[in-house]
């Protein structure tokens, strides 16, 4: 080791009492900060990876206790601190959190007080660990929100959190965090609940003032683009142990633990073979309850020796990168697979059944009306889908990405009949008809609902928990216009539908909170797939979970429209998991598509400035020492209720002339079944990833 | 375990939460029996609640013994009660009551005691606990001003006084059910229209309103009439409560992917109410419902102890207490507040109950 590290975790455990049995949350977790540096922690929900944050700063939850272990922290007077050792509330704890070391976190509206200015905040912040006047914690606080590039610093320290977009508020946190100069910066998934391209400029933005001020940061993703995008060392961590520690360019390029290939591999991005199954990591994470006997993730590892792997406790073996396992990694090269899971060989797309539109939109528009102030008098329009127009083809996957806000969950719902567009129609092919299914009557809308699904977002919010898993499959069957009387008939659709989704029919006796979040999502699809539907529209179906389990549900989907011909309008934010599983992608900005073409099309070369920025945000879970140049997007999307004149992207837009400013761009084909709304599309060039990479 | 978990219904998984819940159990063990109390008050009162007792004026308590040494020296376990010689103080008028050695009054299980109807049904002569001679009186919470038994008094009050706060809480609750039901379901103008008379009812001060109704129900009206138009009196404020919390409930449930999953499963609109929603927030109203009992209870013994509830000869808790409205009761007989007793324990009973019904509602919150 060059230098002394900043700070060192040394067999650190941790555990819970619950219901009167203590459950182990990190057992023996050790790993270094190097000054200066950054560190990634990196795994799946419930690993630990907080849990670890959280017991450096002595805050966790009041039923957890630090059984064994040493944290060492080298303070800022040169005295060595053992974080483990000294109690809780002790003042030498308190002078090191918040001041020396900070924290910031995932939700910026929750952890800022939308009580108090961010200015009230950040001088609170500031005196509580340095005796300086009112007047001169302002200043600083100020030149922190300077230092953090929040555009007019000075107004922005009287305003309230919810004065602030998302990504501004984020830099508020970081400003909030950095105002002590703090020499260990903690970062719990702070971009996680932000759009891609202000993910981009925050990640930017912290490695900008990593140089400047030369902290150490630990930084918590489950996002293995944001692990090669940031990290100097790299820390996986599994069922709360570290199984793999090391440098980036090591765990990147040569990974020796199963769970670090796996997850690398599992990860969708745009390199990986389009349409082709991702290999998985198979089942899920277990619960901490359940930690096995021998190696944590014997229960998922392909490799796994029964009699040694199951039974003991594989040592952390040093090398170019330490890891907890019995095999080295050209061991693991030549071993044997006890499951065909991964990299499983990629399979053609052969089935086309019918070529024509089942699905089109002409012109269709949302906009919600809000009525304020008394009886109604001001009156705001949120002009939420504006004009839009596209066709779902038989046995296609049309992508629709976007940033949040965009519209197209709204286009989604209008789509699928659950609104009624306020502008504009929208047909369903059936019968050799195109038939106009807006406005229908409930009892027509419900015919159209047979055959044209949805599967939902959040896999604990759409699923009745009163009812039991046979019972949420059936319903469709039980209620719809080709319900099935016959109960036997109904119990075998059931248990078929449940089969194609990878459930046992005993699986559907149990309730949905037996299931974890995967199993869940496959239960709302097999409920999407009961009454025999040819288009599902799939709104963000895998951005609520794990990256092993999106790739089985990834590869769930790609499976079922293979065996049963199915249309697919993929909703996602989510740019690495859409070019994995889309045909065409549509990209939306403030209510309108501003492109669609094929994906390859899209993502190679794309026409639009704004598919080109978004691509140049999108992170790809693959190191290189030199990182790639990004385009950074000025501002922020345009609030719906209030759209700039001209083309909606054209503040934002470093293309952008006056007549971007003044006309509304068309969308327009180019000939070749491209379309994309910039009236410069045929002067400007842009970069799409293959060009970069 | 595990297994057992995961096939565990929402049900069962409250029930659960609830068991851990010590205070909530505590309070459902002493609302269950005092609901016993009050389903099987003639087998429990040990007297007739209206036989009155010229001799006994104000007797105090007796209590129960179980040692008894006869005067031969013969000694024997049973369970017995003193008798009281009674002298007046003439220099001051008061009564003076000792417990005299030679009056003992045998208690026992299943004797005879006044005839009586079960329910005004089944015509039967036992009582659970009492004299064992018919013709001997034993005043385990003493006696009032005309020398009938608090404690049988207590006892038939409980069947009153518990049933008006069930019944007016299910008369709240059908009432809130289907106004706030609709409220949240429909939304638009019915919802505005609803919340403004909501709001106009829980605007108007509840004890001059209950006393101006309750002062229109004619006193010749029958007893079994006038606790029925108190009951209606008091949900007519009740019911508001119960529709607003039904109404956020359903405003919710509304926009939840569950509801909205079954709505394009197909489902109308009944089936989507019935099926989906309803079943999701029933446990929190049942919550909700318990802990609106105790108010109705309250409401019903002000207004009785006020003298413009229920009357004689109907005995409730609140009827009772109008017997410890003066000053001389608190010198002479404090037995007279013993309904008042009952009234504190089975409130705090039923705010347990609610407390952990409410607790355990979520099963899946920490």
């Amino acid at each position: 080791m060059p230098t002394e590290p900043l700070l060192s975790i040394d067999g650190l455990s941790v555990s819970f009492g619950t219901d009167g049995t203590r459950v182990t949350a990190l057992n023996e977790v050790g790993f270094d900060i190097p000054a200066g540096k950054t560190v990634c922690l990196v795994g799946e929900s419930g690993c630990g990876k907080s849990v670890t944050a959280r017991a450096m700063l002595r805050i966790l939850d009041a039923n957890a206790k630090i059984d064994a272990g040493r944290m060492l922290y080298r303070s800022g007077d040169g005295n060595m601190i053992d974080l483990a050792g000294s109690a809780t509330k002790a003042p030498e704890m308190r002078r090191v959190r918040g001041n020396e070391i900070t924290m910031i976190f995932q939700e910026p509206m929750t952890a800022l007080s939308s009580y108090y200015t961010i200015g009230n905040q950040i001088v609170e912040a500031i005196r509580q660990h340095a005796s300086i006047s009112r007047r001169d914690a302002r200043d600083r606080a100020i030149e922190a929100l300077e230092a953090v590039g929040m555009p007019d610093a000075k107004a922005r320290l009287d305003a309230y959190s919810f004065e602030l977009s998302g990504g501004q508020r984020q830099r508020a946190m970081i400003a909030m965090a950095l105002a002590t100069n703090p020499r260990l910066l903690i970062a719990d998934e702070p971009t996680t609940a932000l759009d891609v391209t202000t993910q981009a400029v925050i990640l930017e933005l912290m490695r900008d003032l990593q140089a400047r001020f030369g902290m150490s940061i630990l930084f918590i993703t489950h996002d293995l683009g944001v692990v090669a995008e940031m990290a100097d060392e790299v820390v996986v961590m599994y069922l709360g142990e570290v199984v793999e520690r090391g440098p980036v360019a090591e765990i990147f390029n040569a990974p020796q633990h199963p769970y670090t290939r796996a997850l690398l591999m599992a990860a969708p991005h745009y390199q990986s073979q389009r349409n082709a199954r991702l290999p998985v990591i198979p089942g899920t994470v277990p619960s901490l309850s359940q930690r096995p006997a021998g190696c944590v993730f014997v229960s998922r590892c392909t490799f796994a020796e029964k009699g040694r792997c199951d039974t003991t406790r594989p040592p952390l073996v040093t090398g170019a990168t330490d890891s907890r396992c019995f095999f080295s990694g050209e061991e693991l090269a030549v071993r044997p697979k006890a499951e065909a899971h991964i990299a499983e060989a990629a399979l053609p797309k052969t089935m086309l059944p019918e070529n024509g539109a089942v699905l089109r939109a002409h012109g269709v528009s949302k906009h919600f009306v809000k009525k304020s102030g008394m009886f109604s008098r001001s009156v705001k329009t949120t002009r939420a889908v504006s004009d839009v127009s596209i066709e779902l083809n038989a046995g296609e996957t049309l992508g629709l990405v976007g940033e949040s806000g965009c519209g197209k969950s709204t286009l989604g719902h209008t789509l699928a009949g659950l609104l009624d567009p306020t502008d504009g129609r929208v047909h369903l092919g059936r019968n050799g008809n195109m038939d106009d299914i807006t406005h229908l009557p409930e009892p027509e809308r419900r015919k159209v609902w047979q055959d044209m699904r949805v599967v939902f977002q959040d896999p604990f919010a759409s699923l009745n928990p009163r009812m039991t898993v046979f019972d949420i499959v059936a319903e469709p069957l039980r209620v719809g216009p080709g319900r099935i009387t016959n109960s036997k008939a109904l119990t075998a659709r059931v248990e078929e539908v449940l089969g194609h989704v990878g459930l046992s029919p005993e699986q559907g006796e149990r309730y949905p909170h037996a299931f974890s979040g995967g199993q869940r999502q496959r239960i709302g699809i097999a409920r999407a797939l009961a009454p025999n539907p040819r288009i599902i529209i799939a709104d963000e179906p895998v951005s609520a979970l794990d990256v092993s389990v999106q790739a089985q549900i990834l590869n769930l989907f790609r499976d079922l429209q293979r065996e049963f011909g199915l249309t697919y309008l993929f909703v996602s934010h989510d740019l690495n998991v859409v070019s994995n599983i889309a045909d065409r992608v549509a990209v939306m900005y403030a209510g309108r598509i501003v492109e669609m073409a094929s994906t390859s099309e899209i993502y190679n070369a794309p026409r639009h400035p704004y598919s080109a920025a978004l691509l140049s945000a999108v992170l790809v879970p693959d190191y290189r020492v030199e990182k790639l140049p990004r385009q950074r997007l000025r501002g922020h999307p345009p609030n719906p209720a209030d759209l700039p004149n001209g083309c909606a992207f054209a503040p934002r837009c470093p293309f952008a002339t006056d007549l971007c400013r003044s006309t509304e761009p068309a969308l327009e084909s180019d000939g070749a079944g491209r379309l994309t709304a910039c009236h410069r599309r045929a002067e400007i060039t842009l970069t799409g990833l293959k060009d970069a990479g | 375990m595990s297994a057992s978990v995961e096939y565990a219904s929402y049900g069962t998984l409250i029930l659960r939460r609830f068991l851990r819940h010590r205070l909530g159990v505590v309070g459902a063990v002493i609302t269950a029996a005092i609901y016993m109390v009050a389903l099987f008050c003639e087998v429990l009162a040990p007297a007739d609640p209206e036989a009155f007792n010229p001799r006994a004026l104000y007797t105090p308590p007796q209590g129960i013994n179980l040692f008894h040494t006869a005067a031969d020296g013969t000694f024997e376990v049973k369970p017995y009660a003193l008798g009281y010689t009674s002298s007046v103080d003439y220099n001051t008028g008061e009564r003076r009551f000792e417990t005299d050695p030679e009056q003992v009054i045998d208690l026992g299980f299943f004797v005879k005691g006044a005839p009586y109807k079960l329910w005004g049904l089944i015509p039967w002569d036992r009582h659970l606990f009492g004299p064992v001679d018919p013709d001997k009186k034993v005043f385990f919470f003493g006696a009032d001003r005309l020398g009938r038994d608090v404690f049988s008094r207590t006892i038939h009050a409980t069947r009153v006084s518990m049933t008006i706060g069930l019944i007016g809480v299910a008369l709240s609750l059908i009432l809130g059910i289907i106004i706030g039901g609709a409220s949240g379901y429909f939304g638009g103008w019915i919802d505005v229209g609803i919340q403004r008379v909501i709001e106009f009812l829980q605007s108007l001060p509840s004890i001059p309103l209950w006393i101006g109704l309750a002062a229109a129900i004619p006193p010749t009206m029958p007893p079994i009439q006038t606790y029925f138009m108190i009951t209606v009196i008091l949900s007519i404020l009740g019911w508001t409560g119960l529709a607003r919390i039904v109404r956020g409930k359903f405003m919710a449930l509304k926009n939840e992917e569950f509801v909205i999953a079954a709505r394009l499963d197909g489902c109308k609109p009944t089936r989507i109410i019935l099926r989906h929603m309803v079943p999701n927030f029933m446990s929190h109203i049942i919550a909700v419902v318990t802990l609106a009992i105790p108010g109705m209870i309250v409401a019903e013994t002000s207004l009785s102890f006020l003298g413009i509830g229920l009357r004689q000869p109907v005995v409730s808790w609140g009827v009772l207490l109008q017997e410890a409205q003066n000053l001389r009761s608190i010198a002479a007989a404090p037995w007279l507040f013993v309904p008042g007793g009952a009234v504190v324990i089975a409130v705090l009973a039923l705010n347990f109950l609610g407390d952990g019904m409410r607790d355990a509602g979520d099963p899946y919150a920490n």
